[in-house]
Order: structure tokens, then sequence, then C-alpha cells
């Protein structure tokens, strides 16, 4: 579907001149010059490289694909206010020039003066031929520079008189933009600061004349350098949708003009205009000199101008006489904002047609109680039907009974003044009470969607609230979205910063190369592409990019089954769902941040306490063993022998620190291979306890291995260890003297062989329990020693062997480990 | 009369190698010691058997060894040594100011404790008596107020008198760059040690025979300065 023009998009957001390309214009008013020359001669002098010639009339004409992946220096155009061929990137040729200004490749165009949206109806008004399509304002007001050459030629050919004042309105707004130039740049700023304190106001209402009130105020405000507003007041009345479309039209025309657009409600136009003047400090108030006077103006007295002035303080009125008498535009016609059946009319004829053969029927009732039924059944009628047949009623109710009831009968006459005065008061009532019930009815129906809308928005931000998660958000938001507007809706978030998109899971449809397209479009480029959109419009669907703080979070798309309208409104609060979205990204994005940051502080600590704890362990047997060296020279010959004791016992201990932090290195690289054999587990047992005897500190050790315990299948060495840290464990974490006990024995299957050793300590806290067997977790913080790899390394041990080991209470008081070993079937029994 | 009991020394460390060595070396030379195994009992230790000097670790497993002393300073004037295996300045400076007399890097020798240890302790012992505190050729006599260089009198600016009295009176034991600027500058020019600097370097032209290689007004790298006095 192509895009009607009321589908432009707000060219405000132009690149600016620091980032993007250059633009250079140059104004044609119809000469002798050679505009393509004058061109060429700008470009050449401006730029290095590449200058690719993408004016229509160019031999080739590249597409805007092309010439962006060619990256020259500089692209020629012209006949920037024509459409695109279906198909292309853009509607309108100046969005392509707007992409490669983007991207920062400088675009030299010629444009006639009437191309310029502001200066339209005054070109039309010099030539006489009404105003083609156009370019925005705003596309001139980026412009580097604007250059006026006579040159290229119109037909028919225009008089000179004719020309001249076409030059003199390309000079002026060649004038105007220098002048704006030299402001902003006196200022030292690159983005267009207003630089008065002025504030235009235009009242844009459903007429064709409109446009020219928002050209003018455009024209006026850009030369006072002032911001402006255009204001459409909607009234309880409804609109046609004629009308409906043309406002619509005319709103989209002061966005492409770079005004704002406010909407607002109220019966007293007057009131609303000086109202949203006041909130947003206006100066100035446009308007448009009225043709004649409104009914209502003539009940209040006064003219709505008149009420405007006397409301509006000290703000300045301007009123614009339409500049050709205006068409007629489509009036407010007294039609339901619903268009009314045909059964409305039939309802209507029949309850009339009804009353008055009853009326017949029942001879002998009083003319003027037929009358009150009549009257009775319009007001009811009016609950059900619409303007149209409401005007019906009321007319054909008080013809008929004028013409059947009062007296004469069957004729078209008045005998009594006083029946004359019924008859009319009758009109009136009849007339008034169907437009009063119709306009309830109309107002009704706003409230209702008003508070649709409200109500929608209500749920969205209150189930954003509510989510957990960003999926739960997105996920209650797509769906709310799919019902509100019975469409498919799919939200695309980038994968990394600048990655591609990636469609969200709650997404209602897929992407297929042109969506993506169009989707990755809208994120770039922060304006919204596909469908009713004037970038990619051949896509099925609306991609509305997720806004915050100039940044894209992503894109928010939207299918509309084929053959459905899309209004303003719609596309309004699509807009805003995508602003609550992308608040709920940010926020998301944010908290993800912060988790980041709070991980990498944490390992940080732990990596500190590590290093500390590692450094700790084996600086202290290193200054044990350096100052009983100091001092063995020095101290008395008897005490000698208990710094040499000292100096073993801390060298024993730098040994096992350092054998254990090997240890682990060898189970996380995963090098061990266990070497398994048979051995006696009695064997085994004992010269575990030797090796460790030194470090137990005098405690004994009970050994339990049940008479006749065949063969073992083990690795010696690892098993020995791992029962070694055990029993070391037990001797740091259990007061001196304490025995211990280390036994063995097979389960009944003989498949599984358990090794215990069991204390009589303290236990072990519940509070590390579940993260005992983790590397550098350290029991009692208040016991010395230790870099908590002991129980790890055990661990590591007993996996290595395809076994596991286990922590329990010992009956009676104690901790009890387990080194739980799986046994092969015996195929071999070690000689008695 | 009795005789006179020894001086009591409280050590407070976690590993048990440490209190042995500290033992051996301690009563070899004929003081009495007594141990605590965490900053808990080092200061239940020091409330119930109140010791002439303590000897604390700064890295215990329960309390820090700073906060031990920052404790133990709230009510007794006692002189406390810190060990520490750490060599970062920051946790002796933290230390010092917590209140802790002097410091002693892990490994030391018997000898430098029991040195550093008579320095501490001598400030309690000699709190009356002449206080002329003497190095190399120079006297400087606290009661009277006068530096003598040689025999002959010196001529100090005030400030520079001032830095060297400190000096004399923590003769033998570290003070922090902290202390000094509070002690003599107050409490606004604590972070400023450039002013010290410059005046210590006045104070060694004057006093020191090769004030680019003292030996007498030493700095103790990171943490301040110590005058090793005879």
């Amino acid at each position: 579907m192509p895009p009607s023009p009321s589908d432009s998009t707000d060219p405000g957001i132009l690149p600016p001149r620091d980032t993007g390309g250059r633009l250079v214009v140059v104004l044609l008013v119809p000469g002798d010059g050679n505009a393509i020359s004058a061109l060429q001669r700008a470009a050449e002098d401006g730029c290095k490289g590449e200058i690719v010639d993408a004016r229509l009339t160019a031999s080739v004409l590249p597409s805007l694909e092309t010439v962006l992946a060619r990256r020259p220096a500089a692209v020629l155009m012209d006949s920037l206010a024509q459409d695109n061929p279906a198909g292309s990137r853009h509607a309108w040729r100046w969005q392509d020039a707007v992409e490669l200004l983007e991207s920062g490749i400088d675009v030299f165009v010629a444009l006639a003066p009437g191309d310029v949206a502001s200066r339209a109806d005054a070109v039309a008004a010099i030539t006489g031929r009404p105003p083609a399509k156009t370019v925005p304002d705003p596309f001139l007001d980026r412009a580097d520079a604007v250059n006026v050459i006579d040159a290229g030629t119109v037909s028919p050919p225009l008089g000179e008189s004719q020309r001249s004042a076409l030059r003199a309105l390309a000079l002026r707004l060649a004038a105007e933009h220098a002048e704006r130039r030299l402001a902003a740049l006196s200022r030292n700023l690159q983005s267009p600061v207003w630089r008065s304190t002025e504030r235009l106001i235009v009242a844009v209402s459903p007429s064709p004349f409109s446009t020219q009130l928002i050209r003018w105020t455009r024209r006026t405000a850009a030369a006072l350098g002032a911001p402006w507003l255009a204001v459409y007041v909607e009234i309880t009345r409804p609109l046609t949708e004629e009308a409906r479309s043309l406002i619509e039209n005319n709103l989209a025309l002061a966005r492409e003009l770079g005004g704002e657009v406010v909407v607002t409600r109220d019966d007293d136009v007057a009131a609303a205009l000086v109202r949203v003047a006041r909130d947003r400090e206006a100066t100035q108030i446009v308007i448009g000199k009225p043709s004649d006077r409104r009914w209502h103006d003539i009940l209040r007295g006064r003219t709505m101008v008149e009420r405007l002035f006397e409301l509006g303080g000290k703000i300045d009125i301007h009123m614009i006489p339409a500049a050709s008498a205006p068409t007629a535009g489509p009036r407010l016609r007294l039609d339901s904002a619903s268009p009314s059946g045909w059964s409305e009319y039939a309802l209507v004829v029949a309850a009339i047609g009804g009353i008055t053969v009853a009326g017949l029927l029942m001879t002998g009732f009083y003319y003027l109680s037929v009358g009150l039924v009549y009257l009775l059944a319009v007001i009811l009628l009016s609950l059900r039907v619409g303007r149209g047949p409401m005007l019906l009623a009321g007319v054909l109710s008080a013809l008929t009974w004028e013409y059947v009831f009062i007296p004469p009968k069957f004729a078209i006459s008045i005998a009594s003044v006083q029946d004359a005065l019924l008859f009319g008061t009758y009109f009136v009532v009849a007339l008034v009470a169907g437009q009063l019930t119709a306009r309830i009815r109309a107002q009704a129906h706003n409230e209702r969607l008003r508070e649709e809308r409200a109500t929608a928005l209500f749920r969205l931000t209150h189930s954003l609230a509510e989510a957990g998660t960003l999926d739960d958000a997105v996920q209650s938001a797509l769906r709310q979205m799919d019902r509100l507007f019975a469409a498919q809706t799919a939200l695309a978030l980038p994968s990394a910063a600048d990655g591609p998109l990636v469609l969200h899971a709650a997404s209602a449809f897929g992407f297929d190369p042109a969506e993506r397209e169009a989707a990755e479009w809208a994120c770039r480029h922060r304006r919204p592409a596909g469908r009713f959109s004037p970038t990619l419009a051949s896509c099925s669907g609306y991609y509305e990019p997720l806004l915050r703080e100039g940044r894209s979070l992503g894109v928010l798309g939207v299918k509309i089954p084929a053959g459905r309208a899309f209004p303003a409104a719609q596309r309004e609060l699509i807009g805003t769902f995508a602003r609550q979205l992308a608040l709920i990204v940010e926020r998301e994005q944010l908290r993800r941040a912060g988790e980041r940051e709070k991980l990498l502080a944490e390992s940080d600590r732990l990596h500190r306490a590590l290093l500390d704890s590692v450094s700790h362990e084996l600086r202290t047997p290193l200054s044990v063993i350096a100052s009983a060296a100091e001092d063995l020279e020095e101290i008395r010959p008897e005490a000698r022998s208990r710094l040499l004791g000292e100096i073993r016992i801390a060298a024993l201990r730098l040994n096992r620190v350092v054998g254990n932090l090997l240890d682990q290195t060898r189970l996380e690289s995963g090098a061990l291979r266990p070497r398994l054999q048979w051995c006696g587990v009695d064997d085994l047992l004992k010269s575990t306890v030797q090796e460790v005897h030194d470090a137990l500190a005098g405690r004994s050790v009970e050994i339990h291995v049940p008479a006749g315990m065949p063969a073992v299948h083990l690795d010696w060495t690892l098993t020995g260890h791992a029962l070694a840290c055990l029993l070391l464990n037990a001797a740091v974490h259990t007061p001196a003297g304490m025995p211990v006990s280390l036994s063995a024995e097979y389960d009944e299957t003989g498949r599984r062989l358990f090794l215990r050793v069991a204390d009589r300590g303290p236990g072990v806290p519940a509070a590390i329990r579940g993260r005992l067997f983790q590397k550098f977790v350290r029991g009692d913080p208040a016991q010395a020693g230790g870099v908590g790899l002991g129980l790890s390394i055990v661990r590591g041990f007993s996996l290595a062997q395809g076994g596991e080991v286990s922590m329990g209470d010992n009956p009676g008081g104690g901790a009890v480990f387990t080194i739980c070993l799986p046994q092969a079937q015996h195929q071999y029994q070690p000689a008695p | 009369m009795s005789a006179p009991s020894l001086p009591l020394v409280l050590v407070i460390e976690d590993e048990i190698q440490f209190r042995r060595l500290l033992r051996l070396t301690l009563e070899a030379v004929g003081y009495e010691v007594n141990e605590a195994a965490n900053g808990q009992l080092g200061l239940n230790e020091t409330a119930v058997r109140p010791p002439q000097g303590i000897i604390v670790d700064l890295g215990l497993p329960d309390i820090d060894g700073k906060e031990v002393i920052r404790r133990i300073r709230e009510w007794s004037q006692v002189p406390m040594l810190v060990l520490t295996v750490r060599d970062g300045e920051d946790e002796k400076i933290a230390a010092l100011d917590a209140g802790a007399d002097d410091y002693l890097t892990k490994p030391f020798s018997g000898r430098e404790l029991l040195a550093r240890l008579r320095a501490i302790l001598r400030r309690t012992q000699t709190a009356v008596g002449s206080p002329v505190v003497r190095f190399g050729d120079v006297e400087v006599d606290l009661a009277a107020r006068v530096v003598r260089r040689a025999g002959s009198e010196l001529r100090l600016t005030a400030k520079e008198h001032d830095l060297l009295r400190y000096l004399a009176v923590h003769a033998g034991r570290v003070v922090t760059h902290r202390q000094i600027l509070r002690e003599l500058w107050g409490v606004n020019a604590e972070e400023s040690p450039q002013y010290l600097w410059v005046y210590m370097t006045h104070l060694r032209q004057k006093l020191e025979p090769n004030p680019r290689e003292p030996r007498y007004l030493m700095t103790d790298a990171g943490v301040g300065y110590r005058l090793i006095a005879d």
C-alpha cells in the first residue's frame, strides 16, 4: 500500500551539521544558466573524491543502496520533491538525500523555489500552477549553503515580471537562510536555537485553507527564529471521514514543516486556543479569517475572534484571510461519525408512519395530543439513531402532523395563529432535542475512545511495573497490543551493542529479509519504517524504534492485517507503547550492568581473599624458618634443637601447602589419570597414618579393618593422599589429644568400598556444610591455618577414581568423612 | 625487698610456631611471656594480667589486629609492638595511627625484636630523669631546649627544633608522617607531608655527618621517620 501524504514522518530528525555530510542547495530560477554545470562546479570545488550523479535525468540513475555502497564523496541530486518509484527504500527522493547526509556523504541539490513547502503557495500564485509535491522546510534549514542560480526552463515560459517575482522569492529564501546560519554561528552552536522569546500558535481546522495558514506561520516563525505549534481543537461534533482525513493531512503538514502538534478537546475553540497559548507561553496566535458567522457565535453574541481578543489579553492575534477563495471545504455535516445505515432511516419512517396510522384509526383524539406523541417518538428515536435519521424524523413528523392532524386536515395550511405557533415550536423542539441527544451520544463515544486509550495505557504501565523480568514485561505488553490493535506485534532487541536485531521470543511474527531490513533501518535511523511509513513501505510490518535519550534500544513491530487502515491515533498509541517499552528495556539494561558490576566486584573480592590466604599460608612457615635461622647462631646451644624443630615443622607445612596447590592444579587441568591396582587396605591405612604422624601432634589413630577383608582395587597414591588430607583436617579442627578413627569396609554387595575418618571434635558448622567440598572454603575462621583446598582435593581424588566423598555426623559427637570407591568383581585373591 | 619482677610481655599471635619462637627469644633474655592465640583472648589477657609490653600480630583470625590495638589503647598506655607478614605500608601506618608504638615485619631476627621491644618499653621506664638524647656528636637536651653539636650550641629554627624534639622523645621508634604533622602543624596539615620532607632535609644538613646518607635521622620507607639514638 503506497503511503499517503499524511504518512510523512517528521524530518526534524535531520543529522546535525557537525556529524553528517554537507548539504548545498542551489535554488533554480528560470534563466539562461546551466543548472547541471553549476551543481557540478559547486561539488568539484567543495570536495575531493568520487562524485555520483543521482539526478533524475542522469544517464543511469543509481539506487540509494548502490550509492551508499560506493561511499562517494558527494552526490548530485535534483527533483527532490518527487516520489520514488515503488519498491524503493524511501517514498520520497528528499529522504534519500537525508540518508546520504546521515552517512556522512556531501549532497548537492538543485531545487525550484516552488519545491519548498512553505513557498509552494506563493510560487503557485506567481506561476498560476497549483503547488505540486514539496520538500519540507527543515530540509532546507539543514543546508550549509543556499545559492540562487538563473538556470532551467519551465513550460509554458514565464513572463519577465513572473521571473522577477520568482527570483525575488528565491533570493529572500537564501537571505533568510543566511541570516539564520549567521545567528547560529554567532552563538557558536550547531543546532538551531530559537533566538527570540516569541512562540507562535496556529489554529488548524479541517479545511484546505488551513494548509495556507500553516505555511504562513512556518514562514513567519522561521523569520522570527521562533518555535511554533499547530493546535487542533477537537469539538464534540463528530467529523466526517473526509474532514478527518483533511485534519490529519493538515497536522501531518505542520509536523513536516517542523511545528509541534497539539490536539486538545474543547467545545469553546477560543478558550482552548488561549489555554494552550498560556500553557506553552505562546506570544502570537494565528487564525484564519472566518468567512461567515456561525450560528452558535450568534447564540453567544460574539464571534470566536472577538472572544479570542477578549480572552487572549496580551497575546497577539493574527487573522489571515484565504489567499484564494477557498473552495468551501467539506464543512461539518450533520452526520454521525459512524454513518447511519438505511435501517435507521427505515426505522424513522416506520415509527412516524405507525403513529400517523394509529392517530388516524383512533379518531376523537385532540390533534395536540397526537403532536405530543410525535414528540415522544422523536425523542425516543434520538436514543437509537444518528444525526441524519434524526433530522428526517424531526422534519417528517412535523410535516405529517401538520398535513394530517392540524386543522384543516389533509392540507398544507394552518388556520390559526395559535396552531402556527404550536407547529413552529414543535419543529424547533424536535430538531434541537434530536441534535442535543446526538451530540451527547457523540460525546459519550469520544469519552469511550479516550477511556479505552487511557485504560490501555494504564494496563500497560501497570503490567510493566508488575512484571518481574524483561521477558514477562515484553510478553504481557505484546499480548495487550495484539488485542488492542487486533494485529500481530513483535519486539526485536539488538543482540549486542550495534549488533543485529534478535526477535524476542514473545513476538507474534518472524522476520523475513525485507522485514528485517525495515526493522534494522528503524533502529539505526531512530525513525519509524515499514508499511504506513515513507521508508521501506513495501514490507508488511510497521516498525517503531524504542527511543530513550536519543538512543535506539530496539524496535517494536506491528503487522496490521491487509486492508485495514492505520489512523494517526493508533500510531500515536503505538509510539506511546514503544516509549513505555523503551523505559523497561533500559531498566533491564541498567539492572544487567549493575549485576555485572556486582559480579566483577565479588570475583575481585574473592580473588583478593584467596591471594591473602595463599600468601599467608606460604609466608608464615617461610617467616618461621627465616626468623629461626637468624637466631640459630646467637641462641644458647641447648635451645638450638628447639629452633631446628620449628624449622622442620615449618618446612613440612610449607611442603603440604605447595603440594595441595599442585594437586589442585592437576585436578583442574584434567591431567589426572588414576592407576588402579590391587592392594591390601590394611597396608594403605597404616602407611597413611605413618605419613602424617608428625602433623597429628600426638593424637592416637585407631584403625579398624574387618578381619579377612579381601584386597581392594584403587589408586594407592590418590587414596592415600585423600585419607591423609582427612586426617590432617581432623587434627586441625579437633582439640589436642582427641583420638581419630580410621576404618574400612565393603557394603553388602561387595561392589563398594567405604573408607571412613571419624573424629570427636565439634563437627562441621551448618553454615558451610553445603559448600564444604568446594575449593578455598575454610572451616572455623578463628582457627588458624589452611588454604581451604584439602577437602576439595579429597573430593577431586575420589571422583577421579569414580567414587565420591560425603560428610556426616559421628554418633556420639564429631564428624565422619566417608570416601566411597566402586570395586570391580574380584578376579584375584591375594594368597593367604 | 622482693626481687624485681620480670617484665611481663603478652604475645597475641595465631600461629603456634611464632608463639613458640617468640617465647624462646624473650625468655632467653629474661622476659616473662604470656600467650594469646587470637584477638579476643588477647584482650582478655591484657585485662586480667596487665603486661608491661604487648607484641601483637596484625593478621589475627577473629578480630583485626588494628582493632585489638585500638581497643587496648582506649584504656591502657601499655607499649605495643606490631608484627606483620604483610609489607603493605598502609597496614603499618594504620596500625601505628591506631596506637601501636612500633612495628616489625616478619621474618625478623631475635636481636631486632629485642631492640624494638627495649625502645618501646624505655618510654614508660624513663618518664623522668635527665632527658638528654645523644646521637653521633649531637646532644639534644630536652629539658633545656638546647641542641649541641660537637659541644657547641646549634641554631635551629623553631619548627626544626620542634621536629627534632619530637623525634628525640620517641627515639628508637618510628613516628608516622601523620603523627608528626598533627603534633607540629595541627590536624589540618595531616595530608601534606611535603612540609615535613623540607624540614627533615634541613635537619639532616645541620646534624648528619653525611646528609646524603643519613645514619641517625632515618626514613622508614612509606611509613615515617625514626631517630636512631645512642
